[in-house]
């Protein structure tokens, strides 16, 4: 804490910017990467949304299971359902984005909470499995439901309309996606400055002392349940508009690993962590490739080892993290920042 | 009537390999309580070993099989000194996301070796098939059925009659008596996580034996087996035994009569429908132990 940086009051205590300073960075990081389209070029700029995706993903797993600690390996199925409501109300139903994005956060809500409700009942490990079997029935529906999801041969989604506004490629999706990202991180973020965060984080830390401190417990894991599917339904919606094609297969186990990597890498219970695990694990594949791709001439055998590397890096990754840092990068971070607040004179 | 009988018979074969399996699932999760994401990679890994040893360098199939169990053992040890010892202690969510980077970890090891393609498995079981009855059956399956029965019968004389086994089942109950009784908590653990590995090398190979093929998507059995080991109870050696028929027999016909009605999949996805039952039902499964936790 900064010398002469009292706080007076509770709200001063819960402010979302400890002093102006962070306040006035943020604001030039968000104007920096809203010109930043302007001059990346079109690979950049589809892996820049696929990290904005992939940020809106990491933060809705988080919700459910960094803060109110309930294990799920249900993001890849949540991320089709949201993916395919989508083809199925921009495709079949022709409606525009504004109206098509939040029904499919809200379809996946839904069936988040089919799939929440062992959540009453189960915790930890058991949690884990029945979304893992949640996992496998959306996926066995995805690929038999033909009429709605296009079965193995995918789906193509239209390019997102609204009001003659259409956008085509990937720099204008780019301003869709960003502005819904910032949202939601500031939704999640304020999230847990209110009474119903506060009650996901009770759940999570001794949720027998959450219900005698009068937390209904039965209704806000449901919530939590809720409010994380919705997030990353919403992340699959956006992804079918990015992909413009999804098929079951985009939608495998491994991708829910994946998610929970990037909340396990990047710090549990933390949106910055998120942020972070996010960008780490969607730059590993683009880093890997690059490095391969300026390696093949000596060695071209391995360009045939670029997905098992990105397989094995990853589990490597997530081991070292468990072992050396379980709290994440955001808790590394944490660390820089208050070890240059007060250099040279930290004691 | 034929084609039920058939149905039953490859639930039966497949199941008992889910019980093999299953057992090191249990053995793990009973003694350190961490559910092994990664058991499916081991069994995998097993039969690979056992596939470069017996093709590739030309070793007598008896002494590959020996050879792919020590090092099995070896990997077991390995796995739980090296990643599972430094998580002692941290959430569940810690444990689950540690087997689960390591199965990407020894994916990614045996896609970079062997490859993806299906390699033909050494014909470890005679050919022609024998006939019980009108049905005829081939002979691996006999074989492979014979052999987790023995192996069963074994495990549960293990763990009943000899110090090690007695030791391990003191542990499961309770880490701190044990402690002070002696027994010494961190060898359990080595021994169990080299069982599980054990038995899952042998299950991959008589399951590999039977397909005739090996390939890296054999490691989704180590999922499949998830539903069993719930079905019977995490922390039930016999429940394990038990539900491994049970639930081969209903994936089987599953796949027999609904795939043609549902187009296909339903074999792979009966087992994952019945676990979600079971956990809405009786979490703790036929014989596992109930803890009671109204939350």
């Amino acid at each position: 804490m900064r010398c002469g940086d009292f706080r007076e009051s509770y709200a001063e205590d819960m402010s979302l910017f400890e002093s102006p300073l962070p306040r006035v960075l943020l604001s030039g990081l968000l104007l920096f990467l809203l010109v930043l389209p302007q001059f990346a070029t079109t690979y950049w700029l589809d892996v820049l949304n696929r990290i904005c995706i992939a940020i809106i993903g990491a933060v809705g797993l988080n919700v459910v299971t960094g803060y109110t600690g309930l294990i799920s390996l249900g993001t890849a199925a949540f991320l089709a359902v949201g993916g395919f409501a989508t083809a199925a109300m921009a495709g079949k139903a022709g409606l525009p984005f504004v109206i098509v994005i939040p029904l499919s956060g809200l379809l996946t809500a839904m069936v988040g909470l089919v799939f929440g409700i062992p959540s009453l009942r189960l915790k930890g490990l058991y949690l884990a499995v029945a979304t893992l079997a949640a996992h496998y029935i959306v996926e066995f529906t995805a690929t038999h439901w033909d009429s709605m999801t296009g079965g193995v041969n995918g789906i193509s989604i239209p390019p997102a309309q609204f009001a003659g506004l259409v956008l085509s490629d990937d720099r204008k999706m780019f301003y869709l996606i960003f502005p819904v990202t910032v949202g939601l991180l500031f939704f999640t973020k304020n999230l847990f400055r209110t009474k119903v965060g506060k009650a996901f984080v009770a759940i999570r830390d001794q949720d027998i002392s959450a219900e005698v401190m009068g937390v209904n417990v039965f209704r806000y894991k449901l919530l939590s349940f809720a409010v994380s599917s919705f997030i990353v339904g919403v992340a699959g919606s956006l992804l079918a508009y990015q992909a413009r094609i999804i098929s079951p297969e985009n939608f495998p186990i491994t991708l829910a690993i994946d998610y929970l990597g990037m909340v396990i890498i990047g710090g549990l219970g933390s949106i910055l962590g998120s942020i972070f695990g996010a960008i780490f694990i969607t730059l590993l594949p683009e880093m890997l490739r690059l490095g391969t791709d300026a390696l093949s001439n000596q060695w071209p055998a391995l360009m045939q080892l670029v997905a098992p590397l990105k397989a094995g890096v990853f589990g490597l990754v997530v081991i070292l993290f468990l072992i050396f840092e379980p709290d994440g990068m955001a808790a590394r971070w944490n660390h820089i920042k208050a070890y240059w607040k007060l250099y040279p004179f930290s004691y | 009537m034929e084609f039920f009988l058939q149905l039953l018979l490859n639930g039966i074969v497949v199941g008992s390999i889910y019980s093999l399996v299953g057992l090191g699932f249990v053995v793990i999760y009973k003694s350190t309580s961490v559910l092994n994401f990664a058991q499916g990679e081991f069994l995998v890994l097993g039969a690979y070993i056992c596939l470069t040893l017996t093709v590739q360098y030309q070793v007598p199939f008896f002494w590959s099989f020996l050879l792919t169990l020590a090092f099995s053992a070896l990997m077991g040890i390995l796995t739980e000194r090296l990643i599972l010892r430094p998580m002692i202690g941290e959430p569940v969510i810690s444990l689950i996301m540690v087997t689960l980077g390591l199965s990407s970890l020894l994916k990614a090891i045996i896609q970079g070796i062997w490859g993806t393609e299906l390699r033909p498995f050494p014909d470890i079981f005679p050919a022609e098939p024998v006939k019980i009855g009108p049905l005829p059956v081939s002979q691996g399956y006999l074989i492979s059925l014979v052999s987790v029965a023995v192996l069963l019968v074994i495990f549960t004389l293990f763990f009943k009659f000899t110090r090690s086994g007695v030791a391990m089942r003191a542990t499961a109950f309770s880490q701190q008596v044990s402690l002070s009784m002696g027994i010494s908590v961190k060898r359990i653990f080595a021994l169990a996580w080299s069982i599980a590995a054990v038995v899952s090398a042998i299950g991959g190979v008589l399951l590999a034996g039977i397909r005739g093929g090996l390939d890296g998507a054999m490691a989704f059995f180590g999922l499949k087996v998830i539903p069993v080991v719930i079905l019977g109870g995490l922390d039930s050696i016999a429940g394990a035994i038990v539900g491994g028929p049970i639930m081969g027999i209903l994936e089987n016909l599953a796949g027999g009569y609904l795939d043609p009605l549902v187009g296909g999949g339903a074999k792979e996805v009966a087992p994952f429908v019945v676990l979600v039952l079971i956990l809405t039902i009786k979490p703790y499964g036929l014989f596992g132990k109930v803890k009671i936790e109204r939350v």
